[in-house]
C-alpha cells in the first residue's frame, strides 16, 4: 500500500467544478427566499474537478484492506466473501428509483422481496415472522427488545423492567438494554466458558423480561444448557432473545426457534454474506416466535388475499416505528440473491465448512498460542497470547496487539483483538466457510512465524507494522488533542 | 462443496483438516449440540440457483415495478446521482473493508470519513460530526436522547408536529422505551409556534426541542428567538435538517442549535425504496462527548506522518457497556462515502444550483397547480423544493389519474392535504406533463 496524504479539501481551487447541471429554465432560484431565511456564507465545500475527485478516492481507495484484498480473520465479524451478483441486484435501476412512499401496486416487485425474504429468513430460523426495518445488528438488538418490552406490557405486567446479558456478551448486548430502559443483571460464565446455570437461577423472578443470549458465544462455544436456560427463563415469564450475530455456524445444524427463543435479529451483512463497506450499511432483520407476530415494528409488509402486496403503516399492537421507511432494501435484495445462490443444498454447508476452518486454524496454532478453551468450537474461537511472549529479565513480552499489528505485514487483516473480555490477552479468529485450505495453512505459517518472532526478539512485533502506509498513529494524541475536521486546530 | 463457487474447499481439503482437528465428518465437530436442538429437515428453501437464474429471477421482480416520475419528497428525494458516485462507492477496497479498527490499513475509509465529518460540519455551521447513524429519524432519536443526557434530572424533550411524520413516529418510539416524556409544539400556521415553545419551557422540566430547518410543508422555518428560549432554561435546541437544503437556507449554527440531526440521502444517494440513507449528526464542542457514535481524529504516526483513527471510544457502547447512553455500531459509513463524493463533485455552486433548480421548479408547478382550479393554497409561508396543497378534487382520484400517467405525486398527508416536491431532476416537460394529467382530473 503506498501512503497518499491529500484531503479532497487540500486539492481545491477556486472556480473549480466537479458537476454538471442542466440550465436553469426559470432564471430565478433560491436567492428569492426572504434573506433572513439564507445562509450568509456558502458551506466551505471544496471546489475540485471530476477528474480530481476520481484519482483522489481511487488513491484512498488504495489504503484500504478489503475481503477482496485478503483473508481478513476477524472474529465475531463474520468477513465473507460478498459475491458480486449481488452488487449488480443492488444496483438494478429499477430497484434503485423506488420512492419508499410509492403506493404499493407500484413496487410489487420489491414488496415481493420481502415477502419471499421473510419465508427465507423464516425456515432458516424457525421464527415466525420478521421485520427489516433495523438498519444494523445493534438496531435490531434494540428492536427485539423493545418487541420484549411491548409483549410485557401488552399483558399489564409492568414489573419486568430487568434482563439477563452473560459477562461474556457483545457490548451492544447491555448497551441495547440500557438504551431500551431495561436495567442489565449480568450472569456469569463458568470457567468452561458458558453461561452458569446455577448462577442463573436465583436471577429468575417476576422483574425479568428475558435474556439475551447468543449461541455459540462470543468464546464460539455452542451453550449445550440452553433447553433448560430456555424452560427456566420461560418458567419465570420472560423471553428469549438470540443475539443472531453468530448465526452462521448454525446455518443447516440449528435453528434458534427450535432452541426455544422467542426473539432475535440476524445480521444480513454476516451471516448473509454482504458487505460489510467500511463499517455499514447493514440491516438487522428481527425475526418472531408466532405469539409476538402482530408487535413486530411499523410498516410491514403483508399479503392480501388476492395475492398482492400491501404495506400496513400502523397496528394497535406494534411495538412503534424503529426506522425512517422499510429498512435497508438494498442490503436485503444481496442478502435474497445470496440464499437463492446457496439454495437449500449448499446453505446446510455453509455452517459446517466455517466450523471446519475455525477448528483447523485452532489445533493448527495450539502449539504456539495459549488456549483457554480447548475443545471443539463453532465458527470462531479465543487464544489469550502467545505461550512465548519473548518476556526475560528486562524485556517485555509481545501483546497481542503486537501480534496483530505484525499480521498487517505479512497481507492479513488481524483478528479481534481483546475481546471478550474473559481473556487479558484475547485474539478472537474466524475464517469463514469462504477461505481455502491454502489460505488458510498461509496464515499458520505466518502466525507461527510471527511466534517464534517473538520469542526470539519481541520488539520486531513491538515496533510492527513496518510495511503500512502509517504505522501505530498517536491514539492517546488524538484523543487528548482532538481535530476532527479539516482546518480543526490541535489545542 | 464439490462444485459451489464460494466455498473453495475440495473433498480432499476436507478430509485434511478433519485429520489435523481429529474428528471424523463434519458432524462430529457438533457433538457438543444436544440431538434433541438439531434440526433435521430440509429447509423449505428453493434449490441452488446459477448466476444466470438469479439474475433473471429478479430481473422478472424489477419488471413489476411501476418506473414513475417521482414529485414527492418527504424524507426522500430524488436528486440526481453523477456517475463518479457508484463507480467510487464500489471499489471493493470500500466496499468489503470493516470497521476501520486496524488503521494501518484502512486509512482509505478513515480519511473519507474526516472528509465526511467536515462536510457535515461546514454545511450546519457546528463543530464536530460523527462518522454517520443510520438514518435521519433514529439520528433525531438519537439527539433526543442526547439532550436528555446533557440535561442534568430534565426529562423532557419537545417536538415540533411540522416535523416529518417518520421523524416523529422513530422519536415517539425510542422515548416510550427509554421513558423520556415528550410535548408537542404546534404548528397550525406552517410554521413551529415560538409561544408554544415559550409556555412549555415554563415548567422548567425541558430538556430540549427538536424542530425542522425546512419542515413536513416544504417551509423553510423562522426560528427567531427559539435558540435563546431554550437556553435561558439550559436546554438544547436540536434541528432536523435536509443537508442538501442547508446549502442554501439558514445553518443550525445561525440558529444557534446545538445539535443538528438530519438524512443524508438528499446528498445524491438513489431513493433504494427506503435505505440504504444516511443518518447525520454534528454538535458544538460542548456536547463531544455524550455524541453517539464512531469518530474519526487527525493525528501522527510514529513516523510523523499525518494519520488517521477513531477516537475518543469511551464514548462507545463496546466500552461502557450497560452505561452507554447509545447502542450504535454498524452504521453507514459506505453511504457516508456517496454523501462526500458527492459533496466533493458539487462544491458550493452545485450545491447552490441544485437548490436554484429545485426551488424555480417547484414554484414553478406551485402557480401551474393553483392555475388549475384544481387546488386552493394552505399556507402563505416561503418554501424550498416541496409544498402542500388542499386538494378540491379527490385525492385518492387524482393519485390514481397521475400514477397511470407516470408520476408519483400528490401525496396524500396527515392533515389533509397533498404535497408535491421538485427536484432538479424534474424537467420543465415534465412539470407541464403533470399539469396537463392533473387537468384531466
Amino acid at each position: 500500500m503506498k501512503y497518499y496524504d491529500k484531503l479532497v479539501f487540500e486539492l481545491s481551487r477556486e472556480g473549480r467544478t466537479g458537476y454538471s447541471l442542466p440550465a436553469n429554465p426559470w432564471s430565478k432560484g433560491a436567492e428569492t427566499l426572504p434573506a433572513a431565511l439564507r445562509r450568509s456564507t456558502p458551506a466551505a465545500l471544496p471546489q475540485v474537478s471530476e477528474v480530481d475527485v476520481v484519482r483522489h478516492y481511487t488513491n484512498l481507495s488504495q489504503m484500504n484492506f478489503g475481503v477482496d484484498t485478503g483473508f481478513y480473520p476477524l472474529g465475531s465479524c463474520t468477513m465473507k466473501y460478498n459475491p458480486k451478483i449481488n452488487e449488480e441486484i443492488a444496483a438494478m435501476p429499477g430497484f434503485q428509483r423506488l420512492h419508499p412512499l410509492q403506493p404499493a401496486c407500484s413496487v410489487q416487485g420489491a414488496l415481493e422481496v420481502y415477502y419471499e425474504m421473510n419465508k427465507a429468513l423464516a425456515a432458516i430460523t424457525g421464527m415466525s415472522l420478521f421485520t427489516f426495518n433495523p438498519c444494523a445488528g445493534a438496531h435490531g438488538e434494540l428492536t427485539g427488545l423493545m418487541i420484549m418490552r411491548q409483549y410485557h406490557l401488552l399483558r399489564g405486567d409492568v414489573k419486568r423492567t430487568r434482563v439477563i446479558v452473560p459477562d461474556s456478551a457483545h457490548g451492544t448486548n447491555p448497551a441495547s438494554a440500557a438504551v431500551c430502559g431495561l436495567e442489565v443483571v449480568v450472569v456469569k460464565s463458568t470457567p468452561e466458558g458458558l453461561v452458569d446455570v446455577n448462577d442463573l437461577k436465583p436471577l429468575l423472578d417476576d422483574t425479568i423480561a428475558g435474556i439475551m443470549m447468543t449461541n455459540p458465544n462470543t468464546l464460539g462455544l455452542f451453550e449445550k444448557e440452553i433447553v433448560e436456560i430456555a424452560s427456566l427463563v420461560h418458567a419465570c415469564g420472560g423471553l428469549l432473545y438470540y443475539d443472531g450475530a453468530n448465526m452462521n455456524p448454525m446455518l443447516g445444524v440449528v435453528r434458534p426457534g427450535d432452541m426455544g427463543f422467542d426473539i432475535m435479529h440476524l445480521n444480513l451483512h454476516k451471516t448473509f454474506s454482504t458487505p460489510h463497506g467500511g463499517g455499514g450499511p447493514g440491516s438487522g432483520p428481527v425475526g418472531v416466535a408466532a405469539r409476538l407476530a402482530d408487535i413486530i415494528p411499523v410498516p410491514k409488509v403483508v399479503r392480501s388475499s388476492d395475492g398482492t402486496f400491501q404495506v400496513v403503516g400502523a397496528s394497535e399492537k406494534t411495538a412503534g416505528q424503529v426506522s425512517g421507511f422499510l429498512g435497508n432494501f438494498g442490503i436485503i435484495l444481496r442478502a435474497y440473491a445470496y440464499i437463492l445462490a446457496l439454495g437449500k443444498e449448499n446453505i446446510k454447508l455453509a455452517g459446517k465448512l466455517s466450523v471446519l476452518g475455525a477448528n483447523y486454524i485452532k489445533e493448527s496454532l495450539k502449539d504456539a498460542y495459549k488456549l483457554p478453551i480447548p475443545t471443539v468450537c463453532k465458527h470462531e474461537f479465543v487464544f489469550d497470547g502467545l505461550i512465548n511472549d519473548g518476556a526475560h529479565d528486562e524485556v517485555h513480552g509481545a501483546t497481542t496487539l503486537d501480534v496483530a499489528k505484525r499480521l498487517l505485514d505479512f497481507g492479513f487483516h488481524a483478528p479481534t483483538i481483546y475481546f471478550p473480555l474473559l481473556f487479558h490477552q484475547a485474539i478472537m479468529i474466524e475464517p469463514t466457510e469462504t477461505e481455502s485450505k491454502e489460505t488458510m495453512d498461509a496464515f499458520i505459517e505466518v502466525m507461527h512465524k510471527i511466534a517464534a518472532e517473538a520469542a526470539q526478539d519481541p520488539t520486531i512485533l513491538q515496533e510492527a507494522p513496518h510495511t503500512t502506509p502509517v504505522r501505530r498513529p498517536d491514539e492517546t494524541r488524538a484523543a487528548r488533542q482532538p481535530i476532527l475536521k479539516f482546518g480543526d486546530a490541535a489545542v | 462443496m464439490a462444485g459451489f463457487a464460494y466455498f473453495p474447499h475440495t473433498e480432499e481439503d476436507i478430509r485434511q483438516m478433519l485429520q489435523r482437528i481429529g474428528v471424523g465428518s463434519l458432524d462430529d465437530l457438533y457433538s457438543d449440540v444436544p440431538d434433541g436442538v438439531k434440526y433435521k429437515g430440509e429447509y423449505d428453501l428453493p434449490s441452488a440457483l446459477s448466476e444466470q437464474e438469479v439474475r433473471d429471477w429478479f430481473a422478472s421482480l424489477d419488471a413489476k415495478d411501476v418506473p414513475l416520475k417521482v414529485f414527492v419528497g418527504a424524507g426522500a428525494y430524488d436528486h440526481y446521482t453523477p456517475s463518479v458516485i457508484p463507480y467510487i462507492t464500489s471499489r471493493s477496497e470500500f466496499l468489503t473493508a470493516y470497521t476501520p479498527y486496524q488503521c494501518e490499513i484502512s486509512q482509505g475509509t478513515l480519511r473519507y470519513i474526516f472528509e465526511y465529518q467536515s462536510m457535515i460540519c461546514t454545511l450546519t455551521g457546528l463543530d464536530v460530526s460523527n462518522a454517520s447513524m443510520y438514518d435521519g429519524p433514529t439520528a433525531a432519536a438519537e439527539a433526543m436522547k442526547m439532550a436528555v443526557a446533557s440535561a442534568k434530572k430534565k426529562n423532557r424533550v419537545l417536538l415540533s408536529k411540522a416535523l416529518l411524520p417518520n421523524v416523529l413516529h422513530v422519536v415517539e418510539t425510542y422515548a416510550k422505551y427509554a421513558g423520556i416524556d415528550l410535548g408537542y409544539l404546534s404548528a397550525e400556521s406552517g410554521q413551529t409556534s415560538l409561544a408554544d415553545l415559550q409556555e412549555a419551557l415554563a415548567a422548567g422540566d425541558v430538556a430540549g426541542a427538536i424542530v425542522p430547518s425546512v419542515n413536513r410543508y416544504g417551509i423553510v422555518e423562522d426560528l427567531t428567538g427559539f435558540a435563546d428560549a431554550l437556553h435561558e432554561q439550559k436546554a438544547v435546541l436540536v434541528q432536523s435538517c435536509d443537508p442538501s437544503a442547508l446549502a442554501v437556507v439558514k445553518s443550525p449554527a445561525e440558529w444557534g442549535a446545538d445539535i443538528a440531526v438530519g438524512d443524508g440521502q438528499s446528498l445524491g444517494i438513489p431513493l433504494n425504496f427506503g435505505g440504504p440513507y444516511v443518518g447525520f449528526m454534528a454538535c458544538k464542542t460542548e456536547y463531544l462527548r455524550k455524541l453517539p457514535g464512531r469518530i474519526v481524529g487527525q493525528t501522527e504516526d510514529r513516523d510523523g506522518k499525518r494519520a488517521f483513527v477513531l477516537t475518543l471510544q469511551a464514548r462507545e457502547q463496546h466500552i461502557r457497556r450497560e452505561k452507554a447512553t447509545s447502542n450504535i455500531c454498524s452504521n453507514e459509513s459506505l453511504m457516508a462515502l456517496w454523501a462526500t463524493v458527492y459533496l466533493s463533485l458539487m462544491g458550493p455552486k452545485g450545491m447552490q444550483q441544485v437548490n436554484d433548480l429545485s426551488y424555480a421548479g417547484a414554484h414553478y408547478l406551485d402557480d401551474a397547480l393553483l392555475a388549475t382550479g384544481r387546488f386552493q393554497p394552505v399556507f402563505d409561508k416561503p418554501f424550498l423544493k416541496e409544498f402542500v396543497l388542499k386538494p378540491l378534487v379527490d385525492p385518492a382520484k387524482l393519485q390514481a389519474k397521475l400514477l397511470e400517467k407516470g408520476f408519483f405525486a400528490a401525496l396524500q398527508t396527515e392533515e389533509g392535504y397533498v404535497s408535491f416536491c421538485v427536484t432538479e431532476k424534474r424537467t420543465k416537460a415534465e412539470i407541464d406533463a403533470l399539469v396537463e394529467a392533473v387537468k384531466e382530473v
